[in-house]
């Protein structure tokens, strides 16, 4: 672990000292160095984000032989790629010569092969080495043996989960079953949905800058304690400019979306929280905002000629509100939505939006998707800009001396550290709770003292 | 003004107004510078067809615009502390269409946008293109579509309207 870096050389307070990591996290409380400290997020990412599976993307980016979409794990530039085989690997954007980057498009096809800027070396979208102009100068040297003659560096543990392509880059970590057990559930109500049982990603990415820490927006995802407080300028705004119209006006689609974020108390604690071992939450276990959306009869009708009427009710009666695969990617299942967490640095994310077409569903539920997103996701949402300020507020407000801790007490029961699979009220912070537990033990599994 | 045959000047004139009420926060008379049918929109992608078929940084209608007008006169807005300030240099509307029959004229406007809050300053380069109406009489906005020339970067939060 003493790869030269370029970065300053911290103390080493918390990278040769796995008791140090430990001690930032408490049953009922977390420690600011969290969110803060350098040294701690160079930690993360080479831990928590290396060794556990991380969102890349979803394989409808890349449908065609050649297709390449490039996105950021743990710090490093990877793509998905389709291959001849029609497999989707995941692949370093970087040539085995110099290590320049291969493809600087987001997204794009590069045909058959890829060619690098700088001295075209040429690479098989498997990542094998295809053509090197004049080869000969490599004749009697130790290439053949190198790790540039390997060609392009494929990572190793990838899995498409219905479509959803994740990676863990460490060769240590859990494999993908055991890691994200039974909170698959969520994504396969997501895919459920669409009558073909098939998603196609549709309607472009926006992507907000966030100037905090990751976590902070990952906490967010399943806190139910915020929505009528910090969006009470605007989901509160919209439920006063709506409410003198009479009963039988229908809501438009923008008052439908905002007004269920200045629910009460009661209906969010109604909601209810369900965590899982390492780090992943859902909240909406009994219903959720999104559950008094109008209905779209002829979506209804092609789920129940697709499913039958007992399945087809069963999908759509599973409204879950955000479920987070720690520590990379949150959904929104009922409504073919999700955000990923691609951190930057201690005080930098960006979060990304995507939205999804159902396969064979009514084109007005992309068109939901799209506005939801827009209202709430988009860096000109005024929904985000209530959320990006307390998450900024919480950043600058963590420089305060006097108290270095912050507190996750709410409704702390110490039965929750047995871990399992558990299910109480929406308001909990156990979600929270849950996830740092996930987060000590991969900072500090297996690093000796 | 003729309310049936606007001069071109009448057109500029416009672009600019609308401009400044923003500048200087009179956003009740901005707002009554839109017709009922307006659209504000700011799209995700450079050359974005629609604002229906593909998400965009925003794309609003007169109530939306009304909640964010309401919601800058509610001190729980806590995002718009400190004060968020905005400035629009434009350079001289160009009448891209004219169309008098159908009454519909689209400026095309070059801007450099700027938008404030406290130390933190953001600098946008865009092109405007307002759609023109004279509505009962009076010459009104049916579309603002605004081209951010980064629209498809990572972008932090654009709290009033470029």
């Amino acid at each position: 672990m003493n790869a030269p870096s370029d970065l300053p050389r911290a103390r080493g307070r918390y990278r040769d000292d796995p008791d140090a990591l430990r001690a930032l996290v408490r049953d009922d409380a977390v420690h600011r160095d969290v969110y803060v400290d350098g040294e701690v997020f160079e930690l993360e990412m080479e831990r928590l984000w290396s060794r556990t599976w991380v969102y890349v993307g979803h394989d409808s980016q890349v449908p065609r032989v050649g297709d390449y979409a490039t996105a950021d794990v743990a710090g490093r530039p990877v793509m998905m790629v389709r291959g001849e085989d029609g497999a989707v690997r995941v692949v370093m954007n970087r040539c085995a010569h110099k290590g320049a980057k291969l493809v600087s498009e987001p997204a794009g096809n590069v045909g058959r092969f890829f060619r690098c800027p700088y001295h075209a070396w040429a690479y098989d979208l498997d990542g094998k080495v295809r053509a090197i102009p004049l080869r000969s100068g490599y004749e009697r040297t130790g290439f053949a043996a190198s790790e540039a003659a390997g060609g392009l560096s494929v990572v190793k543990h990838a899995v498409n989960y219905r479509g959803f392509t994740f990676c863990r880059l460490s060769d240590t970590g859990p494999d993908f079953e055991a890691y994200f057990g039974a909170s698959l559930s969520s994504i396969d109500n997501m895919v459920d949905r669409s009558p073909e049982g098939r998603l196609e990603v549709a309607g472009g990415v926006l992507r907000y800058d966030h100037a905090c820490n990751w976590k902070m927006f990952v906490e967010n995802l399943n806190d139910t304690m915020h929505p009528m407080v910090a969006h009470e300028s605007s989901a509160g705004t919209a439920r006063k400019l709506w409410a003198d119209k009479p009963e039988d006006v229908p809501k438009p689609m923008a008052i439908e979306q905002f007004v269920p974020f200045a629910s009460s108390y009661e209906f969010f604690d109604r909601m209810g929280v369900r965590v899982f071992d390492n780090g992943h939450s859902y909240t909406g276990v009994h219903g959720s905002i999104h559950s008094r959306y109008s209905q779209i009869p002829e979506y209804e009708a092609a789920m129940v000629g697709a499913y039958g009427d007992a399945r087809a009710h069963a999908i759509l009666g599973e409204v879950r509100h955000n479920t987070v695969y720690y520590p990379s990617l949150t959904i929104k299942g009922a409504i073919q939505a999700i955000r990923v967490a691609r951190p930057i640095a201690p005080d930098r994310t960006i979060v990304e939006s995507w939205t999804f077409r159902l396969v064979g569903a009514p084109e007005a539920l992309l068109r939901r998707t799209m506005m939801y997103s827009r209202l709430i996701n988009s860096p000109m949402s005024v929904v985000g800009h209530d959320d990006l300020h307390c998450y900024r507020a919480i950043q600058e407000g963590l420089a305060a001396s006097g108290n270095p801790w912050v507190s996750l007490h709410r409704d702390f029961d110490p039965v929750e550290l047995a871990g399992g699979d558990r299910t109480v009220k929406g308001t909990s912070e156990v979600s929270m709770r849950n996830q740092f537990r996930a987060w000590a033990r991969y900072m500090s599994e297996g690093e000796a003292a | 003004m003729s309310a049936s045959a606007p001069t071109e000047e009448d057109l500029v004139r416009l672009v600019y107004l609308e401009a400044r009420l923003i500048d200087e926060r009179r956003f009740d008379e901005w707002y009554a510078l839109y017709a009922d049918d307006a659209f504000y929109w700011v799209p995700l992608v450079p050359g974005q067809a629609d604002g229906e078929s593909h998400t965009s940084l925003m794309y609003e209608d007169k109530l939306l615009l009304k909640l964010r007008i309401e919601r800058f006169g509610n001190p729980r807005s806590y995002s718009l502390h400190p004060q968020v300030r905005c400035l629009h240099v434009l350079q001289r509307p160009e009448l891209e269409e004219a169309d008098a029959a159908a009454s519909r004229w689209v400026l095309r406007t070059n801007e450099l946008y700027v938008e404030t809050q406290g130390a933190t300053k953001q600098v946008y380069a865009a092109v405007v293109r307002h759609t023109l109406s004279v509505v009962d009489g009076a010459l009104r906005i049916r579309l603002k579509r605004v081209d951010l020339l980064d629209c498809d970067a990572p972008l932090p939060s654009i709290q009033l309207f470029p």
